[in-house]
């Protein structure tokens, strides 16, 4: 394989996007834009953005979905392979090795008390994701009662997490309908 | 057979996760915990160590729940997993939706979909807030406050300040939040241990 068959490019490049993202998901989006858009020019600024809706209209992480999205544009599906496998390998290898020694600490009473701390941190790391997250959602009364419904059904009625989704989103398509039905017109418009 | 049950379970959980890394945190916990293939605590310390290395979240608990239960044939079969139903997924809209976002049913989904996310992610919050400072408990517990047991303030007091930070320093990166509650977890065990 010559050293920049496309396959090779691609590669390489989702490597290092893996490598180089602590914390995953959002925080990989700049350096997907500076990689994909700027460096390589395998997409435009406005084809981001369209990876990124879909990456958000699809279930799995965004850096997974934009890898394979990414590189079937430029090289079809061993393209699209080789972007995924490149950005999924850095954090696969690494964890792989880590997770031989990962769970030792427990031997030194100094870094139980330092786990002991980073178990309050983490609470804080997943509030901030529900603060972000419920930033981007509309402020309605369907929203706010599936938020509520589902809220509580979780935490005190064990209900399963994927029956769940799949009740929400039919509501949603229920509430659609039901607005299309109301109002044939102004079907597809954001009512409340 | 361990390696197929690993391989299934994380395709289900890669097929349900909408909305980034924190939104499989349920999923997990509803069905990774139960099979005793990590407990609460492993999972609250993964998320930290997730934080703390490259990649995303999904790859990296796949990959340390497949290398404890069942060695690097685990780990592959968990990451393929988890990765298999996005990279399918994207293939066929790649080829066939171009604009999958803009069908209106598909808004549709997403609109009931999205405060789902908000609450089941609010949910896991909750039962690893209640585990760690009510000595493992889960939210039940709190349907019961008048009998709750030992509360550790410790870890109600690093939360608050360690929030705080957060909300005064919007941009600073979650790998800082962790180093500084791991550094307030040393100082209140060494220099205050009579706070339980």
């Amino acid at each position: 394989m010559k050293k920049n068959h496309p396959l090779l490019r691609l590669f390489a490049a989702f490597f290092k996007i893996g490598l180089f993202t602590f914390g995953g998901g959002y925080a990989m989006i700049p350096l997907i834009h500076r990689e994909a858009v700027e460096t390589h020019q395998w997409i435009s600024d406005e084809e981001m953005l369209d990876v990124l809706a879909i990456s958000e209209a699809t279930p799995g992480p965004v850096s997974i979905n934009s890898a394979t999205f990414i590189g079937y544009r430029v090289a079809g599906f061993w393209g699209a392979a080789s972007a995924t496998l490149g950005v999924a390998l850095p954090s696969f290898l690494i964890i792989a090795v880590l997770s031989l020694f990962i769970m030792q600490y427990q031997r030194f009473t100094w870094l139980t008390w330092v786990f002991d701390g980073i178990r309050a941190g983490v609470v804080v790391l997943i509030l901030n994701a529900v603060i972000k997250l419920g930033k981007q959602v509309p402020r309605t009364n369907f929203v706010a009662i599936v938020i509520l419904i589902d809220f509580l059904a979780a935490s005190f009625f064990n209900v399963s997490v994927i029956l769940l989704l799949v009740l929400s989103g039919a509501a949603g398509v229920v509430r659609q309908l039901v607005i299309a039905r109301r109002n044939p017109e102004a079907a597809g418009g954001d009512g409340k | 057979m361990i390696n197929l049950y690993l391989f299934l379970t994380f395709f289900k959980i890669g097929l349900f996760t909408f909305g980034g890394g924190y939104a499989m945190i349920p999923m997990i916990q509803q069905d990774i915990l139960s099979h005793g293939w990590l407990t609460q605590q492993q999972l609250i310390d993964f998320i930290a160590i997730s934080e703390s290395t490259p990649g995303p979240f999904a790859v990296n608990i796949a990959t340390f729940v497949g290398m404890s239960q069942s060695g690097v044939a685990g780990a592959v079969c968990a990451t393929l997993g988890v990765v298999l139903p996005s990279f399918l997924i994207i293939l066929i809209v790649a080829k066939w939706f171009g604009r999958i976002q803009e069908n209106i049913y598909v808004k549709a989904v997403f609109y009931g979909l999205r405060p789902a996310v908000v609450a089941l992610v609010a949910s896991a919050a909750l039962s690893i807030f209640t585990a760690i400072t009510l000595g493992g408990l889960s939210p039940h517990a709190l349907l019961y406050f008048w009998t709750l047991p030992h509360i550790s303030w410790r870890a109600i007091l690093i939360g608050v300040i360690v929030f705080a930070v957060s909300r005064w320093r919007k941009k600073l990166h979650p790998i800082w939040l962790i180093c500084i509650s791991g550094a307030l977890g040393f100082v209140f065990h060494a220099a205050l241990p009579m706070i339980p």
